[in-house]
């Protein structure tokens, strides 16, 4: 009896929370059912077909960018021999430390006319020469995939690094050459990981509106904006982000598709450090070539640019007493906000894993495509749910007390539930990636030995869990220092963070001075880069072997 | 019972403290609920004008009357979206924003209250203050022609409407039309021509094929480098560029001066229908519009201001008088959604 109710109590919480998440969501695809007939007439006659094909291509061309350029570097980098593998290995996740906005602000001033390479152009060829406009599509499929690309990185490169040893071998002893190897076997096992890598990044590039509206690529996203801002329509623009989150489900749809229906678990004790494969001085030169052009482009250019202005920038002294003030506030949020997401996902993984029922399973769902729209349209909800909540609470407090009640707009916990429903999906794929990738004979065998579901998570689980979870964190950390729609929206009174500084400037068109605000953000995320990747190529294989001689368990479990 | 405390530890502490956090960062607002109701010598404004923009003038106010300005920035929709989320919980006193249609929209909403003050209406206009009193312009700029002094003589410019001739074929460069400033444009096109004119006049824009730009600045920048000859932008982004490079062969064009003269719009503020200190705030609006802080108010960004007594920047005295279209300007937002719609009809990105 004890122990059913108390799982009943347990699956109600977890719903419960779940269900909180996926709140603001659900009050946006709520607008959708009741659509306003002119603004959608008038969109169908003129602007939704364009937007529909350039977010299409943007879905596809990015995710294809992405997935081949991840999957490529994650796989040279695991398995071959060159110079600098080591420092390639955890800095080709750097470009993800630079936000969207700024780096297509960054492409725009290098490369469109009056920019360095342009003039040069002109002054080698005439001013005639035709170039590239960066001011489009291919500009806009250029900037986001060299900044999306580290999230299939990172996930193949975990994937690889955890079986791909064991894998190539068999494969080879079966009488397949190292390519074959590769794509018969080793990116099947990945798959699962690739999948997720590439959902988090197109879901970011169709949410995306800075960069897409700095390159004059019109999406359903900026068209979202357009809504709002020209027609004066929040319904309106609500009502369009709802179709975004049919994109959505279509995302998620085809990323459980690409995942496979296959478990695949790791096994214990098996993954043996691979040897790095030593190639010919030509080939191993090559892949050196090829990382540091990718580096250099989707990180060094962006940060030289940075660097340039905001030194100038603080020539002129822009850095004041607040500037700190900026970056503590930015720190600070990204830490709570990092930890209790992660916290959260947690949870909502392992309730789901434990119960089996479709309820979580639905609403973990519905939470994890506010990474899919626009960080303003997930402000939008969370105000919706504001006013609700605060009339609840004026409720409360007018029955039970003479002061006013607390205002909840504008406070920080708001801004932090904001952070949560927008990025829950990156802390919660990550997450339920590696739990899954647990056998569930591990869960059955220690529920034998006597421990109970919490034990379980605390001595078998966690520990495998440690590198999912650390991703995750990391990279909501990431997200939320750079996150500025959001922010600009629910910030508390005077409070800046150093997203929301970018905005003041280059909203005014002083992109200079937004330089220095970007540069932090940037190397702010640098740092739990660095740690991350320490933690994830150290730590993982060391657990796992004290693992097997803690439980004294070999071979097949 | 080891589990009840394994429970303990992973679920309920940290549950403990984020109410802890909750209870912490609301606080914010109770403060106001344990004073009794006097007016705390301060005053809350929202604003879409940067903090470069305003904060100068705040602490002159401040150092005058000893009236403490606290604020937060944001884009206009967003503040507005904020505002009537928080009700009459609202802590603001102004709302401060740029764009007279911005300044319609908010009105519709309800989001303002009439002020009867006699300052005020000294001050501002008629046709640059909101007919019921709800909004007042506290600066002025105008969109209009820019030139490229080498490659087009001022002869050879006219109107706006002109500018779809096609002698500037491949010549024409533009803001995008997600800026709200190109849709009050063709908002007053449309007041003073009505909607099948002034689409013919958007058409006439597109068939010349403009290069479209994501900002001002880039625009003229683009053009003194030679990428085009001829475009529409705001003036203090031309001051900026000529206050940092005077050399640039830049310079201004007042079109229509035979009709209805050149398209300005405003940036203004109102009060908030539940301001808390209300007084404070009209004192902030009078201030704002004396002479005074409309010379430093403008300054800082080479505006015009809106007060007829007040001085102009250098730069906007050489540039000389002209005339200027003296439509109220609430028909800028009025007329804004027909505008995104011609816009997008004639296929303006």
């Amino acid at each position: 009896m004890e122990i059913i109710s108390k799982r009943i109590g347990w699956s109600i919480f977890l719903i419960a929370l779940a269900g909180l998440t996926a709140l603001p969501i659900a009050y946006v695809a709520v607008a959708i059912l009741t659509p306003t007939l002119d603004v959608w007439v008038h969109l169908w006659q003129t602007t939704l077909g364009e937007m529909f094909a350039n977010t299409f291509f943007l879905m596809f061309g990015v995710g294809l960018g992405t997935m081949v350029l991840g999957t490529l570097l994650a796989w040279l980098v695991v398995v071959y021999d060159f110079p600098g593998k080591g420092f390639f290995d955890w800095a080709l996740i750097l470009p993800l430390a630079v936000p969207g906005y700024v780096m297509a602000f960054i492409a725009l001033s290098i490369f469109n006319f009056t920019g360095p390479v342009q003039t040069a152009f002109r002054g080698w060829f005439g001013s005639g020469i035709w170039f590239p406009d960066i001011r489009s599509g291919f500009g806009v499929f250029i900037v986001m995939t060299l900044v999306l690309y580290p999230y299939v990185y990172l996930l193949a490169r975990a994937a690889f690094l955890e079986q791909g040893a064991t894998l190539i071998d068999a494969a080879r002893s079966l009488g397949f050459n190292r390519t074959r190897a590769f794509f018969k076997v080793v990116l099947p096992m990945a798959r699962p990981s690739i999948a997720v890598g590439v959902a988090l990044a197109v879901m970011e590039a169709i949410a995306d509106v800075g960069a897409v509206t700095t390159l004059g690529f019109p999406t359903l996203s900026s068209g979202v904006y357009r809504i709002w801002v020209g027609f004066f329509d929040e319904k309106a623009a609500l009502e369009l982000a709802g179709v975004l989150l049919v994109i959505a489900l279509i995302l998620l749809f085809l990323e459980k598709k690409l995942r496979g229906r296959a478990r695949y678990y790791q096994e214990l004790g098996r993954s043996i450090k691979a040897e790095p494969v030593t190639l010919s001085n030509w080939r191993r030169w090559g892949i050196t070539a090829l990382c540091s052009t990718v580096l250099a482009v989707s990180f060094g250019l962006p940060l030289a640019q940075l660097g340039i202005w905001a030194f100038g920038q603080i020539q002129v002294g822009a850095l004041q007493a607040r500037y700190l003030e900026f970056t503590l506030n930015t720190l600070g949020l990204a830490v709570i906000a990092a930890l209790i997401t992660i916290f959260i996902a947690l949870l909502l993984a392992y309730g789901k894993r434990l119960n089996k029922g479709k309820t979580i399973g639905s609403a973990i769902q519905i939470s994890a495509m506010g990474y899919a729209i626009p960080g303003a349209v997930v402000g939008i909800g969370i105000i919706a749910a504001i006013i609700s909540g605060q009339t609840i609470l004026n409720s409360i407090y007018s029955f039970f007390s003479d002061n006013k009640a607390p205002i909840l707009s504008g406070s920080v916990t708001v801004l932090i539930y904001a952070y949560i429903v927008r990025f829950m999906a990156v802390a919660y794929r990550p997450t339920e990636a590696s739990l899954e990738k647990v056998t569930p004979n591990m869960d059955m065998a220690s529920r034998n030995l006597g421990k109970s579901p919490l034990s379980t998570l605390r001595l078998i689980h966690f520990p495998l869990l440690k590198v999912g979870l650390l991703t995750g964190a990391v990279l909501v950390f990431i997200d939320v220092m750079k996150e500025q729609p959001a922010t600009l929206l629910l910030r508390p009174l005077g409070k800046e963070t150093l997203a929301t500084r970018v905005w003041q400037l280059t909203n005014e068109s002083l992109w200079e001075a937004a330089a220095l605000p970007a540069i932090t953000i940037v190397l702010a995320g640098v740092i739990p880069i660095i740690f991350l990747m320490r933690a994830s190529s150290g730590k993982s294989r060391k657990t796992t072997n004290i693992t097997v001689e803690e439980i004294g368990l070999e071979g097949d479990i | 019972m080891a589990i009840s405390i394994s429970i303990l530890r992973k679920i309920i502490i940290p549950c403990l403290a984020i109410l802890v956090l909750f209870a912490g960062a609301c606080e914010r607002g109770s403060g106001s609920g344990d004073k009794v109701s006097e007016e705390k010598e301060e005053v809350v404004v929202y604003s879409s004008r940067i903090e470069e923009l305003i904060k100068p003038a705040f602490d002159a106010f401040t150092k005058e009357t000893g009236i403490k300005v606290k604020y937060t920035t944001g884009k206009e929709e967003e503040l507005l979206q904020r505002l009537k989320a928080e009700g009459e919980n609202s802590p603001a006193d102004i709302l401060i924003t740029v764009d007279a249609g911005n300044l319609w929209r908010a009105a519709e909403n309800e989001v303002f209250q009439p002020i009867e003050s006699a300052i005020l209406s000294e001050n501002i206009p008629e046709n640059l203050r909101d007919q019921e009193n709800r909004w007042f312009a506290l600066t002025i700029r105008s969109r209009t022609i820019m030139y490229n002094t080498e490659k087009v003589s001022p002869e050879e410019l006219s109107t706006y409407e002109a500018l779809g001739d096609s002698k500037w074929k491949e010549r024409l460069a533009l803001r995008t039309s997600a800026k709200v400033y190109n849709q009050s444009l063709v908002a007053s096109m449309i007041a003073s021509l009505g909607e099948e004119e002034a689409e013919k006049v958007v058409k006439g824009w597109m068939a010349n094929d403009p290069e479209i730009f994501g900002s001002d600045v880039k625009m003229l920048e683009a053009m003194a480098a030679g990428q085009k000859d001829v475009a529409i932008a705001n003036t203090y982004y031309l001051g900026r560029l000529l206050k940092e490079d005077p050399e640039l062969p830049l310079a201004v064009f007042w079109p229509n001066q035979d009709d209805r003269g050149a398209h300005v719009n405003v940036s203004g503020a109102g009060i908030t229908k539940n301001s808390p200190n209300k007084d404070n705030a009209v004192k902030l609006l009078e201030f704002l519009s004396s002479a005074k802080a409309q010379k430093m108010f403008a300054e800082t960004n080479i505006e015009y201001p809106v007060n007829p007594d007040a001085e102009l920047h250098e730069l906007l005295k050489e540039w000389g008088d002209f005339k200027r279209d003296d439509l109220n300007v609430s028909e800028l937002g009025s007329n804004q959604v027909e505008a995104v719609k011609i816009m997008d009809r004639a296929g303006y990105k």
